[in-house]
C-alpha cells in the first residue's frame, strides 16, 4: 500500500530523519511510536505532501507520489488527521462532511452558481453522503451545530468523518488518542477497528501504548530519526533496543 | 433528544422563499417613492450592493483581502466607456468584453498576488488600485484624463432607453438580485463550502483536495467580472465617468460596507450597501458635522455589532422583545 525508502529530511543543520525505510500493508492498522523528537510528526508530513523530503522515494500503491501536493494525494485516495484538529470552525458540522466529498464531486463554479440539474442533484449526493458518515462516527445529532463549538472529543470524531467522506484507500492519523479522555479513548479505538474493517489501511502516530498495543496489527518505532524497530506488538514490547530508547539505557 | 436534521430541499426552500420576498420589495420600492431625488441614491444602493458582494466573496467567504477594488469596477467602467465612445460599439456588446478583459486580467494578476497572506496582500492589492487610478488619470487620450469621459450612451432595449431613474432603477437592480442570487447558490454549494473551508483552515482543505490556490485565484477573477460588471453599468447610467469615483477612497468605502453589513452574508452586504449610500444623504441637514456623525456611527456599530448588521439587527430585536416580556411580567 505505501512503502518509503530512505526517506531523508534535513532542517538546517539538523537530520530529522535520517533514511527511514519501511512499507505497510494493505488492510493493515499500522502503528508509528518512538520518545519525542522521533522525527514521527515530519515523517507524516512528508507522506501527506506538507513537506518536501531532502532524499528518499514515497511509493503510494506502486506509484511513486513523492513531492505530490496534499490535494493532488488526496486524488490518490489518502487523507490525513492532524493532531490539534483542524476544523472548519465558521461551518455546521454537517458541511465540514460536505467538504470532506470535494474529490468525489466535480461541480464547477458556474454550474453551482447558475444551480444546473446536475449540480443540485450532486449537491443531494454529498448531503446524503454526509449524514452515512456522521452515523458511521456516531455524531448525527450535532449535524447542525456550528463546528467551531464542539468539545474537542467530538471534533476529533468529527475530523475522521470528514476524512472519511473523501473515500480514502489510506488513512493516516496524527495522535488521535492525543486529548481524549479514557472512555474516548476506547470508543476511538472500537471506531479504528471499524474503519479497518472497511478496508481503509490505518497508519497512526500515537502515545498511548495501551491504545497502539489494543489495536496496532504492525508497529514501526522511530528513535532520533532512524528506525529503530519493525514487527508486531508482541515482538515490540520484547524488543531489548526499544524497552532502552523509552526507559533510558543503564550504561 | 437528538434535533431533527433540516433537509437541504427545506433549507432551499425557506432560502428561495426569502429572496422572492426581498425581490418583491425591491420591485415594489418605486411605488412608494414616485420619483424624486431618492431614486437616484437607491440606483447607487444597487450598483454599490454588487461591488459589496463582489468584495465579500473574495473576503468574507475566501478570506482574502482586497484593497483595490475600485480599480475592478473603475475599469469595466472606462472600458465599457471607451468601446461605445471611440469605437461607437453597442452598450449590450461593450459590457461582457470588458468583463472577460477584466477577468482575464484579474485571473492573470490573482496567481502571483493571492501568494500573498493578509497584511501583504493588503498592500499589493491597494498597490494594484493605485496603478489602475494612476492609468485612469494619465491615459488622457483615451480616457480624458482627469476632467473625464462623456457621451456615454444609455442603455436601450428595444425601444425602451434606460435615461430616467425609474427606468435606470428597475435595470439596475434587476442586475443586482441576478447577481444575489448568482452569489447565494455559489456559497451554498460545493465550491462556496470549499472557499470557507479555505478561510477557515487552509491546511485542511488542501488535504482534503481542495486546490486552494486556483480556487483563490478563481475567486478573485469572478469577483473582478462582477465589479466590472457593476462600473459597465455605472457608466452607462451616468453616462459620464471620471477617476475620483474609482479611487482609493472608494475602494476603502466598499470595505466598510462589507464589514458593516456583515462578511460571509449577501444580505448583510446588502444593508452595508444602502446604509453607507444613504446615511450621508440623511445627514445633510448636519451641514459640516456629518463627517463626524458617519464616523461615530460607523464606529459605535462595529463597537456593539462586530458581527455586522445582518447578524446584529436580529440579535438586538431579540433583547428588546425578551425585555418587553419581562417588563409584561413584572
Amino acid at each position: 500500500m505505501l512503502e518509503l525508502s530512505g526517506i531523508t529530511q534535513i532542517f538546517g543543520g539538523v537530520t530529522a530523519l535520517d533514511a527511514v525505510s519501511f512499507s505497510i500493508a494493505k488492510g493493515d492498522i499500522t502503528g508509528v511510536i518512538g520518545p519525542n523528537g522521533a522525527g514521527k510528526t515530519t515523517l507524516f508530513n512528508i507522506i501527506s505532501g506538507i513537506y518536501k523530503q531532502t532524499a528518499g522515494t514515497v511509493l503510494l500503491e506502486g506509484k511513486n507520489v513523492s513531492g505530490f501536493s496534499p490535494e493532488r494525494l488526496a486524488r490518490h485516495a489518502m487523507v490525513r488527521t492532524f493532531q490539534n484538529i483542524e476544523l472548519f470552525g465558521g461551518m455546521t458540522v454537517q458541511e465540514n462532511v460536505m467538504v470532506g466529498m470535494h474529490t468525489k464531486s466535480s461541480s464547477g463554479l458556474l454550474a453551482c452558481a447558475l444551480r444546473m440539474p446536475w449540480s443540485s442533484a450532486e449537491e443531494r449526493r454529498i448531503r446524503e453522503g454526509a449524514v452515512k458518515w456522521l452515523e458511521f462516527t456516531g455524531i448525527l445529532d450535532l449535524a447542525e451545530h456550528a463546528a467551531g463549538s464542539l468539545p474537542f472529543g467530538k471534533g476529533r470524531l468529527l475530523e475522521i468523518a470528514r476524512a472519511l467522506a473523501a473515500l480514502p484507500r489510506l488513512i493516516l492519523m496524527d495522535e488521535p488518542a492525543a486529548g481524549l479522555n479514557s472512555q474516548e479513548t476506547v470508543a476511538l479505538a472500537q471506531l479504528i477497528k471499524r474503519i479497518r474493517d472497511l478496508g481503509i489501511t490505518v497508519v497512526l502516530v500515537e502515545h498511548d501504548m495501551e491504545l497502539v498495543m489494543d489495536i496496532c496489527d504492525r508497529i514501526v518505532v522511530l528513535n532520533l530519526g532512524r528506525k529503530l524497530a519493525e514487527g508486531t506488538p508482541r515482538e515490540i514490547q520484547e524488543c531489548p533496543e526499544v524497552i532502552a530508547a523509552y526507559l533510558g539505557d543503564d550504561d | 433528544m437528538a434535533k431533527p436534521i433540516r433537509s437541504g430541499s427545506d433549507l432551499m426552500k425557506r432560502n428561495l422563499l426569502l429572496f422572492a420576498g426581498f425581490s418583491l420589495l425591491v420591485m415594489l420600492a418605486p411605488q412608494f417613492f414616485r420619483g424624486g431625488y431618492l431614486m437616484n441614491v437607491l440606483v447607487f444602493v444597487g450598483i454599490n450592493t454588487m461591488l459589496a458582494i463582489a468584495l465579500n466573496l473574495l473576503l468574507g467567504y475566501a478570506g482574502q483581502i482586497s484593497l483595490g477594488h475600485a480599480g475592478f469596477f473603475g475599469l469595466g467602467a472606462y472600458l465599457s466607456g471607451i468601446m461605445t465612445t471611440t469605437f461607437s460599439m453597442n452598450p449590450w456588446e461593450a459590457m461582457p468584453v470588458a468583463a472577460l478583459v477584466v477577468g482575464c486580467l484579474a485571473y492573470l494578476i490573482g496567481f502571483p498576488v493571492l501568494k500573498l497572506k493578509g497584511h501583504y496582500l493588503a498592500m499589493a492589492t491597494l498597490g494594484l488600485g493605485i496603478i489602475f487610478f494612476i492609468i485612469f488619470n494619465e491615459t488622457y487620450e483615451w480616457t480624458g484624463g482627469p476632467s473625464g469621459l462623456s457621451g456615454i450612451p444609455n442603455l436601450q432595449l428595444g425601444s425602451i432607453v434606460f435615461d430616467t431613474d425609474v427606468k435606470n432603477y428597475y435595470l439596475i437592480w434587476g442586475v443586482t438580485l441576478a447577481v444575489m442570487l448568482f452569489s447565494m447558490n455559489l456559497a451554498q454549494s460545493r465550491v462556496g463550502r470549499a472557499l470557507r473551508a479555505v478561510h477557515d483552515s487552509e491546511i485542511a482543505a488542501q488535504v482534503l483536495g481542495v486546490n486552494a490556490r486556483h480556487l483563490k485565484v478563481q475567486i478573485f477573477a469572478l469577483s473582478a467580472i462582477i465589479c466590472s460588471l457593476a462600473g459597465s453599468l455605472y457608466a452607462h447610467t451616468m453616462t459620464f465617468i471620471s477617476p475620483t469615483t474609482f479611487g482609493f477612497n472608494f475602494s476603502i468605502e466598499l470595505l466598510t460596507m462589507v464589514v458593516i453589513g456583515g462578511l460571509g452574508s449577501i444580505y448583510g452586504s446588502f444593508l452595508g450597501a444602502a446604509l453607507l449610500t444613504l446615511l450621508p444623504e440623511f445627514l445633510r441637514g448636519a451641514n459640516d458635522y456629518d463627517i463626524i456623525v458617519y464616523g461615530g456611527l460607523l464606529v459605535i456599530m462595529v463597537m456593539y455589532m462586530p458581527g455586522g448588521l445582518v447578524r446584529g439587527i436580529p440579535a438586538l430585536f431579540r433583547k428588546i422583545v425578551k425585555r418587553e416580556a419581562e417588563s409584561g411580567n413584572a
